[in-house]
C-alpha cells in the first residue's frame, strides 16, 4: 500500500535530482526530551526522510552502537508506543516528512498487529522496516498495515539472488531499502562501487526508489552512495555522536544535528548518476 | 499472538491420530516456529533446509551418523532401573535414560554430531555456537575438534563466569570461547551474537544452535538429531518392560532433550510426555524460567514461541539455578504440543531440584546435572500419579559434575 508522504517526497527528489538524506534515531535515547528535540530538528539539519528506531531488548541484526542506542532508549523507558507517541508529537509542526519506524517484531506482535497499525496512523508514521520479518511470514502484518496505508518497507541485501528479490519485492511499495554489506549495522563500511549495480538490480526488480544503508559514516562516503543510490540511510554514526555527546557532558540534540547537516549537506552536494536516473 | 494462519489443528486433548507430522512446509508447528531472520540469512536458511532434506533422505548420510554415535559417543546409553529412586518414592518403577554417560557428559553431543556432519557435507569451513551452560559448547568445540574446524563459541560473560571449568574445556579442544557482555550477557545474548557472527560471515560459517529452537529447519532438525533418545527408549523399553512406559519425563530449556525424548511418543498416545521447567525461586515470583507457565507468545531467535517477555515485548531475562535453563523461550514444538495438550509441562525450583540432586546422588550413585534435577524433582509425584507396576523413564540428561561448584555455593560449602 502506497502512502502519500514518502511518494511525494521521492517524487520531488527525483525532480531535483539528488537522493534523499534518510538520518536513523533511536526513540527516547538518552530521554524524551533530547529525542524530540532531535527528531524536531531533524528536517531543518537535512533529513529528507526520518528513520525512527524503537528500542528492543534483543536488536540481533544491530552493531554495538545501535545496540547501546537501545539500551539508553530502554532505560529512558522507551518501547514501540512511546517511540510512536513522539512521532505524534513531531507531527504537530511537520505534516510532510514522511517517517519510518524501524524495529524488531517481538514489540508489534506483544501489541497485536491491528492495534500497533491503527496506533501508528494515528501517530503519522508512513512506513515501516521490521528487520526480523521476512516476506514469507509478513502476511498478517501486511494485512493490518494496509487497512491504514502504511508501507512495509522491504529489505534486500548481498545475499539476494534474482529469484530471491523478486519475492522480497512482490507487492511492496514506498521504497526498497538495500542493505549495503552482509552484516550487522554500523561495523563493516560500504563501497560505492559495490553498492551501484546492486542499487540497478533492486531499482529494475522493484520499480521504486532504493534506500541503501549500513555501513555509511562519514559525510564522505555518504556523498558517494548518493551518487549512486535514491536514497542514503545514517544510523550508527548519529547515535554515536548521542554517547559522545553524554560522555562529554554536551548538549545531545545540537551535536547530532550538527552531525546530520554535514551529512545531508554531503548528500546535497551530489547529482545522482545521470546513467542510474535512466534506469528509473 | 496467533496472528499467523494455523493449518491443520488437531482438537486440544484429543489423542492424534497417527499423522503427527509438524512442522509444515514453512516449518510452523501449528502458529509456532517459522522463520523470523533478518533477510540476509534467508537464503542461507533456505540453502541449509534443502541440504538437511537432502542429507535426511541420503542413506549415507545416516550411516556415517550412526557410525560416529556408536564408536565415537558411545550410544546406545543404558536404560538403567533405578531400584531405589524406585523404592523411595514408592510408586512406578523409574528408570533413569543415561544421556550422562554419552562422551561429553550430556545429550548435547547427538546434535552437534549431526550437525558438523551437515556443515561438512555443505562444504563448511568454520564453526560458530552459542552456549549457556558450556555443554552445547563443549559438544561444539568437541565436533570441531574431531573434524578440524575453527571453532567460534559464544557465551554470555555471566555464564562465563559461573562455568570457568567448561569455558577451559571448550578453549583446550582448540576453540575460542568469546565472552558476550551485551544486554544481560546470559545465553539469549549470546544466541544474539552467534546471529550477528553469522549474518556477517554468511558464505563459510555454519551455526550449530544447540536446542530445538532458532528459525527453520533448526527445531525440526534438532528434534530428529536428538529423537535418538526417544527411539533408543522405545526399543529399551520393549526389551526390558516388554511394553511402553506410562511416562517419559524431561527437564524444558529449549527443549531439545525433551523433544528428543518425546518425538517418537508422540502418536503413542498412552504415553505421557512430561516437561519440567524451571520455576527458580517460584512462578509467583518474577525469577524463573518457566515459558510455558509464565510466558507468552512472541517472536525471539528466529521462531514464534512462548517468550518470557514485559508488557513492551522486551524480552525479560530468565532465571534458574541452572544455566542451561535459564533461556527465555521454548522450543515452537514444545508450545505446540503444549497447546494441543499432547504433552504436560511442569516446573521444580531452584530448591527442589537442589534436593533432587543430593538425592540422586545418595541413592543412586549418579550425581545428576542440575537440569535434569529439575525432571527428578518432579518425578516422584509422577511415579505416584502412574502407581505401582508402572514404569516412568526419566531423561538423565547429563552428569553433574560442572555443577558442583555451584550446587556448594547453594549449600554453604566452600571447595
Amino acid at each position: 500500500m502506497t502512502t502519500a508522504r514518502i511518494d511525494a517526497r521521492f517524487a520531488a527528489l527525483k525532480a531535483e535530482g539528488r537522493a534523499a538524506f534518510i538520518p536513523y534515531v533511536m526513540g527516547g535515547d538518552p530521554s524524551r526530551e533530547e529525542a524530540l528535540a532531535i527528531l524536531k530538528g531533524l528536517p531543518a539539519a537535512g533529513a529528507d526522510i526520518i528513520e525512527l528506531g524503537f528500542p528492543f531488548s534483543d536488536p540481533m541484526a544491530e552493531g554495538p552502537p545501535i545496540q547501546r542506542a537501545a539500551i539508553r532508549g530502554l532505560k529512558a523507558g522507551f518501547g514501540l508506543r512511546s517511540t510512536m507517541d513522539l512521532a505524534r508529537e513531531f507531527r504537530k509542526g511537520d505534516d510532510v516528512t514522511p517517517i519510518v519506524l524501524m524495529g524488531y517484531l517481538n514489540p508489534i506482535e506483544s501489541l497485536g498487529y491491528d492495534a500497533f497499525a491503527a496506533y501508528a496512523a494515528d501517530c503519522g508514521i508512513d512506513g515501516l522496516i521490521v528487520v526480523d520479518c521476512p516476506p514469507e511470514e509478513a502476511g498478517p502484518l501486511i494485512a493490518a498495515l494496509d487497512k491504514v496505508s502504511i508501507s512495509l518497507i522491504r529489505l534486500a541485501t548481498p545475499t539476494s539472488d534474482d529469484a530471491r528479490l523478486k519475492i522480497v519485492v512482490q507487492g511492496t511499495s514506498g521504497f526498497v531499502y538495500y542493505v549495503a554489506v552482509a552484516g550487522v549495522t554500523g561495523v563493516k563500511e560500504a563501497n560505492a562501487d559495490v553498492v551501484a549495480p546492486a542499487v540497478m538490480r533492486v531499482r529494475k526488480a522493484s520499480g521504486l526508489p532504493v534506500a541503501v544503508g549500513f555501513g555509511v559514516k562519514t559525510p564522505e562516503r555518504a556523498a558517494e552512495i548518493a551518487r549512486v543510490a535514491d536514497a542514503v540511510v545514517v544510523g550508527s554514526a548519529l547515535v554515536d555522536e548521542v554517547a559522545a555527546a553524554l560522555e562529554a557532558g554536551e548538549a545531545v540534540a545540537p551535536r547530532v544535528l550538527a552531525r546530520v547537516k554535514a551529512l545531508g549537506d554531503a548528500v546535497r552536494s551530489v547529482r545522482t548518476g545521470a546513467s542510474l536516473a535512466e534506469t528509473v | 499472538m496467533n496472528a499467523q494462519t494455523p493449518i491443520r489443528t488437531p482438537t486440544p486433548g484429543q489423542p492424534l491420530s497417527n499423522a503427527y507430522a509438524w512442522p509444515d512446509a514453512q516449518g510452523r508447528f501449528g502458529p509456532y516456529g517459522g522463520q523470523f531472520v533478518a533477510e540476509t540469512l534467508m537464503p542461507l536458511i533456505h540453502e541449509l533446509d534443502a541440504a538437511y532434506k537432502a542429507a535426511k533422505a541420503d542413506p549415507s548420510f545416516q550411516a556415517e551418523l550412526d557410525g560416529f554415535l556408536t564408536h565415537y559417543v558411545g550410544r546406545e546409553s543404558p536404560l538403567y532401573f533405578a531400584e531405589r529412586l524406585t523404592d523411595h518414592f514408592g510408586g512406578a518403577r523409574i528408570w533413569l535414560k543415561r544421556e550422562d554417560l554419552n562422551h561429553t557428559g550430556a545429550h548435547k553431543i547427538n546434535n552437534c554430531m549431526g550437525q558438523i556432519l551437515l556443515a561438512r557435507r555443505m562444504g563448511k569451513t568454520r564453526i560458530i555456537a552459542e552456549t549457556g551452560a558450556g555443554q552445547h559448547g563443549v559438544a561444539s568445540a568437541t565436533v570441531s575438534a574431531r573434524f578440524g574446524l575453527p571453532c567460534t563459541v559464544y557465551m554470555g560473560a555471566v555464564d562465563v563466569e559461573r562455568q570457568q571449568p567448561n569455558v577451559f574445556r571448550m578453549r583446550l579442544l582448540g576453540s575460542e570461547v568469546f565472552s558476550v557482555t551485551a544486554g544481560a550477557a546470559t545465553l539469549k545474548d549470546a544466541m544474539n551474537e552467534a546471529m550477528r557472527d553469522w549474518v556477517t560471515n554468511v558464505s563459510d560459517t555454519y551455526y550449530i544452535i544447540g536446542t530445538a529452537a532458532g528459525p527453520h529447519p533448526y527445531p525440526a532438525m534438532v528434534r530428529d538429531f536428538q529423537s535418538v533418545i526417544g527411539k533408543e527408549i522405545k526399543t529399551q523399553s520393549m526389551a526390558r518392560m516388554g511394553k511402553l512406559p506410562e511416562a517419559v519425563v524431561a527437564c524444558i530449556g529449549g527443549g531439545s532433550n525433551a523433544i528428543g525424548a518425546f518425538h517418537p511418543f508422540i502418536d503413542d498416545a498412552a504415553v505421557r510426555l512430561i516437561g519440567v521447567e524451571a520455576a527458580g525461586h517460584g512462578l509467583d515470583t518474577p525469577d524463573h524460567a518457566a515459558s510455558l507457565k509464565g510466558g507468552r507468545s512472541g517472536v525471539l531467535h528466529g521462531n514464534r514461541t512462548y517468550l518470557l517477555q514485559d508488557d513492551d515485548g522486551n524480552i525479560v531475562e530468565g532465571h534458574s539455578i541452572s544455566a542451561g535453563l535459564d533461556y527465555p523461550g521454548i522450543g515452537p514444538e514444545h508450545a505446540w504440543l503444549h497447546d494441543i495438550g499432547r504433552a504436560e509441562y511442569r516446573s521444580a525450583t531452584d530448591n527442589e531440584a537442589l534436593e533432587a540432586f543430593q538425592l540422586c546422588s545418595k541413592l543412586e550413585g549418579i550425581i545428576p546435572a542440575l537440569e535434569p534435577a529439575h525432571a527428578l524433582a518432579r518425578t516422584g509425584e509422577v511415579a505416584r500419579e502412574v502407581g505401582k507396576g508402572g514404569d516412568v523413564v526419566l531423561l538423565m540428561s547429563g552428569r553433574g559434575d560442572k555443577d558442583i561448584f555451584q550446587v556448594a555455593k547453594h549449600l554453604g560449602v566452600e571447595l
